[in-house]
């Protein structure tokens, strides 16, 4: 029970401000369609570069939550899900809207919300010391494989090719390798002065989630769609309560699908929602009504995708495995502040991480407080025009890749990188793999020659990585990531080509 | 048939780039010394090698399929925009000073990617007014609140 004894931090005026703030701030930011959640949490860090610790995690823990929560604003009264993560909840969610249940739906959407992330939090809190110091016993082979494993697990599961997945996770080990070694000083890979002190972190977050999708919001150019916001009239809370008690199925459904997938590294809120819906529609009795307007497709979706935050946290406190793409850019936030998430984060910096968790806890309560309040203003906000969007975040892209380290160095990174990336996401790369290649180089360089020197005084490097019970695990899973995968899509293209041969038929 | 020829020759040009910087990253790693200070390095690039020519051969004889590429009208588009950021990063900010040359910056984007009359004063006005506001929140926030110290060129 150790958690308890930190919710004092979490009340202290600043971080409450903060927590209060991030709350809102990520609703508003959640029901912006074109702003991900991942991008939202990569824009703050800058900012929490000049904070306590805690309070940079507790600011980016309270983004997280609730910029998925918010999502649900604008796909429940535009049609626009927010973020992926809320595509499931736009099926149900939009079509009460349009018979005057907008608020109806909207009380749902953030009471499962607050239910769903509520139990991912205790997930997060009961699971997480366990694991902790189970993985003490890791040794540097351990370590090198448990990097490796998180660069293989997010490169092809958070990829539509897995090949392109893993080349991603590839181009993303390399870039961390630019610089100058760590052990003797030899420079590598350095094209330009920018690249001296190797690729900064922030700066490549920043510019692989941010600028691709400024960029993709330019290529559309002016056309912009008139989106018809729907006003929400005013409805009892205590009658949504009931509804969401009378379909305690559904929640239950939701809360469980969220928190699993939750803990598999690299699948992520959009996959939770999905999966979660569909298992409530074939477990309901009223599976023909789901698309209609059912409020059990809300409830579902939104109860999965927010308890999926807390568990998606657990091995990238425990094993510096990021659950989601967010996630991993939670990894930069703790790395720069000098936290190195793993086995010893609760023995060297208990506070920092209990305060941030139960930080989420309490965010939960003020997300389903502001949520309903502010959803109006949040569905008017989401109009704003893709001009002033593309044009907002660009600048603030560029100021906070510079505030980091006060370098323009970092701000042509930035912009390289998101270009970059932004040409590779056209042929199938994604942005997820490659960071988490990016984050996770250097754990893994350092253990595999810290392996190699132990390996050296004993029976050489290949008796040191690859054999022992744990290096074995590891590496079976490694293996299975990868043939899953290739399984998988092998499946995917199987059914493609099946519909498309229906299809000219 | 058009759109898919396009379509796999930006395919394969995507491909060939990536096997490219797959290859120098192997020969950089297996010619520079010392060569411990590269081990790490060549494991990796061989794997990133590896994985450059499989996806290769998949364009090259159409199986790559995810990812429709970028269409011409899209890429039209993008151009002014591309180059207008270019020109802030590379020589705006440097010359005018960073709060000056964003806030030219904001306001052109904002300007030519604004779906309303170009024609009307109104317009005008507003998108000056947003850029206005606009800056002043991230003069706010990064001077006053966060106390950072942007470039400062002519101007600030």
């Amino acid at each position: 029970m150790e958690f308890l004894s930190y919710f004092g931090n979490v009340f202290e005026p600043v971080s409450f401000m903060l927590l209060l703030g991030g709350t809102i701030g990520g609703l508003i930011l959640g029901a912006t369609p074109g702003l991900s959640p991942t991008m939202a949490v990569a824009l703050l860090i800058p900012f929490t570069f000049h904070l306590a610790p805690h309070q940079g995690l507790i600011l980016l823990g309270a983004a997280y939550t609730s910029t998925i929560a918010g999502g649900a604003v604008s796909a429940i009264l535009l049609n626009i899900p927010g973020a992926p993560a809320n595509i499931a909840t736009a099926l149900d969610g939009h079509e009460m809207a349009k018979r005057g249940e907008g608020a109806k739906a909207l009380h749902l959407s953030f009471m499962s919300s607050a239910v769903g992330g509520v139990i991912g939090v205790l997930l997060l809190i009961f699971l997480t010391p366990v694991l902790a110091k189970w993985a003490l016993a890791f040794g540097p082979s351990h370590l090198f494989w448990i990097a490796i494993l998180g660069v293989t697990v997010i490169g092809t599961l958070d990829s539509k090719s897995f090949v392109k997945g893993l080349l991603s996770g590839c181009i993303g080990l390399w870039l961390s390798m630019i610089g100058y070694d760590d052990i003797q000083g030899v420079q590598r890979f350095i094209f330009a002065d920018a690249l001296t002190g190797g690729i900064n972190i922030i700066a490549a977050l920043i510019g692989l989630f941010a600028i691709p999708q400024v960029l993709e919001m330019l290529s559309k150019g002016r056309a912009l769609a008139d989106i018809d916001v729907i006003t929400v009239r005013q409805q009892s809370l205590t009658a949504s309560f009931r509804e969401m008690i009378s379909n305690m199925k559904a929640l239950s459904i939701g809360t469980i699908t969220g928190s699993i997938i939750g803990i598999i590294p690299g699948v992520g809120g959009q996959i939770a929602g999905l999966v979660a819906y569909d298992q409530t529609k074939k477990f309901s009795s009223n599976s023909h009504k789901f698309g209609t307007g059912h409020p059990e497709g809300v409830i579902a979706a939104e109860s999965a995708n927010n308890a999926m935050v807390g568990p998606s946290l657990i091995p990238l406190l425990t094993l510096s495995i990021p659950g989601s793409p967010t996630a991993a850019v939670l990894l930069g936030g703790l790395l720069i502040h000098g936290i190195f998430p793993g086995p010893d984060l609760f023995q060297n910096h208990a506070a920092v991480a209990w305060t941030f968790i139960d930080s989420m806890l309490i965010g939960q309560f003020l997300m389903v407080i502001f949520g309903i309040y502010i959803a109006n203003l949040a569905a008017k906000i989401a109009q704003v025009p893709r001009s002033i969007l593309a044009a907002g975040v660009f600048i603030l892209a560029v100021f906070g890749a510079y505030s980091v380290q006060q370098s323009m160095g970092d701000v042509h990174v930035m912009i390289a990188l998101g270009v970059g990336m932004f040409f590779l996401e056209k042929f199938g790369f994604s942005a997820a793999p490659l960071v988490l290649g990016l984050i996770l180089g250097p754990i893994a360089e350092s253990n595999f020659l810290q392996g190699n020197l132990i390996a050296g005084a004993q029976d050489g490097p290949a008796i040191y990585f690859l054999t022992g019970t744990l290096n074995l695990v590891l590496i079976s899973l490694v293996i299975l990531s990868v043939l899953f995968a290739f399984w998988s899509t092998k499946k995917a293209n199987a059914a493609l080509a099946k519909s498309e041969q229906g299809g000219s038929a | 048939m058009n759109n898919q020829n396009t379509r796999n020759i930006q395919q394969i040009s995507a491909a060939v780039l990536v096997l490219a910087v797959a290859a120098m990253v192997a020969w950089l790693s297996y010619t520079r010394e010392p060569a411990s200070a590269f081990l790490f390095p060549r494991y990796i690039s061989i794997a990133f090698l590896v994985l450059s020519v499989w996806n290769f051969l998949r364009a090259a004889t159409g199986i790559a399929k995810t990812g429709g590429g970028l269409d011409t009208a899209s890429a039209m588009r993008l151009a002014p925009g591309l180059i207008i950021m270019a020109i802030y990063i590379f020589w705006l900010a440097k010359y005018l000073g960073f709060y000056v040359a964003s806030t030219l910056t904001f306001f052109t984007l904002f300007a030519i990617y604004d779906p309303k009359a170009h024609t009307s004063l109104r317009s005008w006005l507003i998108r000056a007014l947003v850029t206005i506001g606009f800056m002043a929140i991230m003069y706010g926030l990064f001077a006053l609140v966060l106390k950072v110290q942007l470039p400062r060129g002519m101007f600030i």
